[in-house]
């Protein structure tokens, strides 16, 4: 064993690009596509009882439905339209599925369980974020199809408007927490008040206008015009078949996740237990914490979805821009009286 | 005032909140879908069905061949032709009904004196081949054969009601 | 040669590629994806220089908004009846002239500074034992807080005249109020009416 143990550990040392490859690849990667192929398929049975009906229940009682799905995509053609710009059309898919992978390199999963824990970690996440809309308009240019251009125009503009509230929010998360680092961020969170010390409470508009933000960032219902199927068909991705459809959905779905954890982990205090520190073994932080509030954030998504109809355009830029943003400038000046008074203590 | 009320229940998200109720309490709720290789609903016996041609109980088909049938069949689904058999009764030398056109209105049954031609509760039929959609009489006499139990309770069943 | 100056030369060699690409390629869409090319790899390359805050600054302002709307306009356009270089040795004479010009800015300035300091770039961040990011925030809110408020004034003041320049108030245009139409509520359009179910034949 500790020979083994021996040969790793220089295996790890002469090749750290190699090992890091695979820690990547093992702990976000792998995980988070199964968590994506469970996720589509727990939608469909939520959305399901949420009408009244029952969902999948055939292949493998529905738990092999997700995987089902996936073969038939791999196994379908590539459809490329005529006089489609064909090296965009390619790299679109990929674009946006790298960087809702890229944003997972900062997102901890528990005290210290984090690939990258870098000081500029929030703003990294808000490059990453932002930089996802590229593969929705570089797919809607390239398809040369007018349903697909105009869902990439909606798209563009939706996530620049609600990009703007989404980090007025994260400003004031980060008067609060006094640094930009994820992992501290929850660490402030922390206390002997356990469910009141989160920032969910002082904060709260904030919280809900990242939670409703994210969803606009991520073109979930009820802001999904950049594929209302009534209006434009599929949006952007209309023109897009088999496994490219598949990255595409990939993405949507790791960036609904990703928001699910960052929630949490700004608002909820993150791994902390809801209950006193001094409550012993219930009131212990952990992964398992931050596993139930994600799951019930990534719930809010699905009942969201099954409850509210579609935006429409003029309104969701009214929410935006005249609602979110003035609502959130006013909210980081009151974080910064509370900062300031002391009521809130940064770093604490 | 009402102003200011109407902004701050706008800003609670109160009427978000009433639909999630709505949506929350269906998703609890027992389920309509029925799984329907395995559970089926349940089917009035005057179901319209797959026809059949009956016979009476000591083995003579009832089809005396009076063509009422194939006269009140509004998609000319029916075609019928008759001789006189050796005992000098009229019977069917030719029965087909054409299973594109019929549109199971359950006029023939209806129409019918003797009660020899009838729709079943069969549902769950396909054809393979083209021309099996047209079925002759032999088929539906052994339709009849195979189902009279159930037609016949059926048959009893309604009796009440005419 | 270690690892981070193999990966300098690299970046620099895909940096140099991308802002050729800008200017050369035909395709305006193509055009701005090589900007965006371009930001990015600059931004890796000032995280080489441990200046993260610039670097992620970079990524999220221009790569992530700025572009997203130069991409927006650009696809717009009907590429097709963009004519092939026109002009390209008109205006050939007075951008080699700026670009000289800049090239010996540059060079002077590289110049003025090695004699200022005697070589080397301080890293103040460090110096104090600050991430990059802190040390900024506290220089920008304490040293320099009048010129960090004026210019966040001068862009205020930019937006409002661009909103007041392009505003045109045309009297007879019908448009919807979205505030107003999703404050109305049920009461104010359904009226429910009970009417007296008809008695039989009888005549009023």
């Amino acid at each position: 064993m500790d020979q083994l143990l021996s040969l790793f550990n220089t295996y790890t040392a002469e090749f750290p690009t190699l090992w890091m490859t695979v820690k990547i690849l093992l702990l976000p990667i792998v995980p988070l596509i199964l968590a994506v192929a469970f996720f589509t398929v727990t939608e469909r049975w939520v959305i399901g009882w949420m009408q009244v009906r029952r969902g999948p229940v055939y292949i493998g009682k529905g738990f092999l439905q997700p995987f089902a799905d996936v073969f038939k995509l791999l196994f379908k053609e590539i459809i490329i339209p005529s006089k489609s710009n064909l090296f965009l059309f390619r790299l679109a898919p990929m674009l946006a599925l790298i960087p809702a992978f890229a944003a997972w390199a900062v997102v901890p999963a528990g005290d210290g369980m984090v690939h990258s824990d870098v000081n500029a970690g929030l703003l990294y996440l808000l490059a990453m974020t932002s930089m996802g809309v590229y593969g929705i308009i570089l797919a809607g240019w390239a398809s040369n199809s007018k349903y697909a251009f105009l869902g990439a125009m909606r798209a563009a503009a939706q996530v620049i408007s609600y990009e703007i509230a989404m980090g007025f929010a994260l400003v004031g998360v980060l008067i609060a927490a006094g640094s930009l680092n994820l992992s501290e961020i929850v660490r402030a969170q922390g206390g002997n008040g356990g469910i009141f010390e989160w920032f969910m409470w002082p904060l709260f508009p904030l919280f809900l206008i990242y939670f409703i933000s994210g969803l606009a960032e991520t073109n979930r219902a009820p802001f999904d015009v950049a594929e209302g199927e009534s209006e434009i068909v599929a949006g952007f991705h209309v023109e897009y078949a088999g496994s490219a459809f598949a990255l595409f959905f990939l993405a949507e779905y790791a960036n609904m996740i990703l928001v699910s954890f960052l929630v949490p982990l700004f608002f909820c205090g993150g791994w902390l237990s809801p209950f006193p520190e001094s409550w012993g073994l219930i009131g212990k932080g952990g992964p398992h914490w931050l596993a139930v509030k994600v799951a019930f954030f990534a719930f809010m998504f699905l009942w969201f979805r099954a409850t509210f109809p579609r935006y429409r355009y003029d309104q969701i830029m009214r929410l935006g821009w005249k609602v979110f943003i003035p609502i959130t400038i006013v909210w980081v000046m009151v974080t910064g009286v509370l900062v300031y008074t002391g009521v809130l203590v940064p770093n604490s | 005032m009402n102003a200011v009320i109407r902004y701050f229940k706008s800003l609670l998200l109160i009427e978000l909140l009433k639909g999630m109720a709505l949506t929350g309490k269906y998703l609890v709720a027992p389920k309509y879908t029925v799984r329907y290789p395995e559970e089926a609903i349940p089917k009035s016996n005057r179901f319209r069905g797959l026809h059949a041609l009956r016979r009476y109980p000591n083995g003579e088909e009832r089809c005396i061949a009076c063509k009422l049938c194939e006269a009140v069949c509004p998609a000319l689904a029916i075609t019928i032709d008759s001789e006189q058999r050796a005992d000098d009764s009229r019977r069917t030398t030719r029965y087909d009904i054409d299973l594109f056109k019929c549109i199971f209105c359950g006029f023939c049954e209806e129409s019918c004196p003797v009660d020899s031609i009838v729709e079943t509760h069969i549902h769950e039929y396909h054809f393979e081949q083209r021309g099996e959609n047209i079925v002759s009489k032999q088929q539906l006499l052994a339709i009849g054969d195979r189902y009279e139990a159930e037609i016949a309770a059926a048959r009893r069943q309604d009796a009440a009601y005419r | 040669m270690s690892f981070e100056v193999l990966l300098f030369y690299v970046l620099a060699v895909v940096l140099v590629a991308a802002s050729l690409a800008v200017v050369t390629l035909r395709n305006p869409v193509h055009c701005a994806l090589s900007l965006v090319l371009t930001f990015f790899t600059c931004a890796c390359l000032w995280l080489l220089l441990r200046a993260e805050f610039l670097a992620i600054a970079l990524v999220l302002v221009y790569v992530g908004a700025v572009m997203v709307l130069f991409l927006f306009v650009v696809m717009m356009l009907d590429i097709k009846s963009l004519p092939d270089r026109e002009g390209f040795t008109t205006y050939l004479p007075a951008g080699l002239v700026v670009a000289a010009i800049m090239l010996i800015e540059l060079i002077g300035l590289m110049g003025a500074r090695k004699l200022m300091q005697g070589g080397g770039v301080r890293d103040a961040a460090a110096e104090q034992g600050l991430s990059n990011t802190e040390w900024l925030g506290r220089v920008l809110f304490s040293d320099y807080i009048l010129p960090f408020e004026i210019a966040a004034v001068i862009l205020t003041v930019a937006i409002v005249a661009a909103v007041a320049l392009t505003l045109r108030h045309r009297p007879n245009l019908r448009t919807q109020d979205p505030a107003k139409q999703s404050a109305t509520r049920r009461e104010d359009r359904v009226r429910l009416v009970d009417l007296p179910s008809s008695s039989g034949s009888k005549q009023p």
